[in-house]
């Protein structure tokens, strides 16, 4: 007996119909879809991208060639070599980040005292040969000093969770 | 001017083969122009059922991706395998093409809108599309590729076992009917959509749209193609535009099922208002090819929806469904019909 009605059931095809049932409801959901270079995703402030060199408002830049980015670095991404400048301050006459290497960990970030090295939220970056994948200090600088607003506007926004 | 246009077309209608010709060519392009844009209505409908947009960069909505798609089938180089039967690869396509346009020729669009209205229209239209299978088999064959040769012998066995289900459930229809002339079919259900045989005949009608994906080798039942198993089944050797016929000569196939499937269970070109109390008087209640295409794009829409829905089935399934639950349902039905017609329940057509 149990067995005839499970055949009925099977013949009236519900499983079947229920499944169908189920794509239709979904045909008339909104689309989820994000259409990539029109559209774009919310990014966190935290967002570890492309890295970048700061100044302070005065021009100085802020890199005292610590070179504690250079002894966290899990990957040995960076080479900093530094020199005394005529005022009597360290800075650094060589900062470059292989961009190979990198694995975009942000432990850089977090270890310099004086927030110079940061990442920036740049995710959009292609290179034509290897050379170029590799980022010197003029170029960091120069991505500080273009995305300086975006970098502290961020920067702000995360620090009362810091 | 207008009087030498219509000398002109009167000429023409009075020349049998060039009228013929030009009928043949009003049905097949638009008939191709229908299967470009069906394959974008299946990526658009596949798409939104699982919640994604489908083609949309290739002009307004993505409406020219069809064209994109042939061109660049069309450019692209065939390539013969080495050790292939040459003329058999080549012929493959062609045969699995033919068929799923020639049976066209008796489909009647309306009441007058036909081709070749023939009286053995549904024996014609059975046996072509038969024939298709023979394009894949051969094509199977004729790679010297193991997974086409195992697509092939899997669209052979898939094809004799759903043929018998659907031969059966149209002999359903034909007992009601009482003939084998399509349009005369369309005919006999007139009276309103409780009159057409998907009530009389609901088990066949199931029956015959799943052995209707069975036959044209559409997901649930694509084990012939299975690219998850066999890669691409029995065209894994094909490229370029051998490989398009093929695409082509699928859903020409597609259509050509779902446009039987109107004409013999859901009353052809016969309106749903007929009889109504109100709409019944209104021009909704006219049969006219208008409804004929709205039925075959439900049917149509019908597969995509089974693609999106169902897994594939395993080979050994797909052969216990045939014989054991289909084939012997089907028999059972065809008999009850043969009551309801005897017994008076069903009014005799023709």
């Amino acid at each position: 007996m149990k067995r005839i009605i499970q055949y009925l059931r099977s013949l009236m095809l519900l499983e079947l119909l229920k499944g169908m049932s189920l794509t239709m409801r979904h045909m008339f959901r909104p689309i989820i879809t994000i259409n990539y270079p029109e559209e774009k995703t919310p990014k966190s402030v935290r967002f570890r991208g492309l890295h970048a060199l700061r100044r302070y408002p005065n021009g100085e830049e802020r890199c005292i060639a610590c070179k504690l980015c250079e002894a966290v670095c899990p990957a040995l991404a960076i080479t900093i070599e530094s020199e005394q400048r005529d005022d009597g301050s360290r800075r650094t006459t060589r900062y470059d980040i292989d961009l190979f290497k990198c694995i975009f960990c942000g432990f850089c970030e977090e270890s310099c005292p004086v927030d110079s090295i940061v990442e920036t939220g740049i995710l959009e970056y292609h290179m034509e040969n290897r050379e170029e994948a590799v980022m010197t200090k003029e170029k960091l600088l120069a991505i500080g000093d273009r995305y300086e607003a975006e970098i502290a506007e961020n920067r702000n926004r995360d620090a009362a969770y810091r | 001017m207008l009087d030498m246009l219509l000398s002109v077309w009167e000429w023409i209608q009075s020349q049998y083969l060039i009228w013929t010709v030009l009928k043949i060519l009003i049905i097949t392009v638009p008939l191709i122009t229908a299967v470009a844009f069906y394959t974008y209505f299946e990526r658009k409908v596949i798409g939104a059922m699982q919640i994604r947009v489908g083609p949309s960069r290739v002009g307004p909505l993505g409406l020219i991706q069809p064209f994109a798609d042939v061109f660049k089938l069309l450019l692209k180089e065939i390539i013969l395998p080495t050790n292939s039967n040459r003329y058999l690869f080549l012929l493959a396509p062609i045969i699995a093409l033919t068929p799923a346009f020639a049976a066209w020729a008796v489909v009647p669009f309306n009441d007058f809108m036909v081709l070749a209205d023939v009286d053995a229209g549904l024996i014609y239209v059975l046996a072509l599309t038969s024939l298709g299978v023979y394009g894949i088999i051969i094509a199977g064959w004729a790679s010297n590729s193991k997974y086409a040769f195992l697509g092939a012998m899997r669209a052979a066995a898939q094809a004799v076992s759903y043929e018998i289900a659907m031969g059966f459930s149209l002999v359903g229809v034909l007992i009601l009917a009482g003939t084998m002339n399509l349009r005369q079919i369309v005919l006999a259900q007139q009276g309103g959509i409780f009159d057409w045989y998907w009530l009389p005949l609901l088990p066949l009608f199931m029956i015959y749209m799943i052995s209707g994906v069975a036959e044209t080798n559409r997901a649930p039942f694509d084990q012939a193609e299975g690219e998850s198993e066999i890669v691409a089944g029995f065209h894994v050797e094909y490229s370029g535009s051998s490989f398009a016929v093929f695409f082509l000569a699928e859903y020409a196939n597609m259509i050509l099922i779902s446009a039987l499937t109107a004409i013999l269970f859901m009353g052809g070109w016969l309106s749903p208002f007929e009889g109504v109390p109100v709409l019944g008087e209104t021009f909704l209640a006219e049969g006219s090819i208008f409804w004929f295409l709205a039925k075959t794009v439900l049917f149509m829409f019908m597969f995509l929806w089974y693609r999106a829905t169902f897994p594939r089935f395993r080979y050994d399934q797909i052969m216990r469904l045939g014989w054991k639950v289909l084939i012997p349902i089907t028999m059972v039905w065809v008999m009850v019909a043969a009551m309801m017609t005897v017994l008076g329940f069903v009014v005799k057509g023709s």
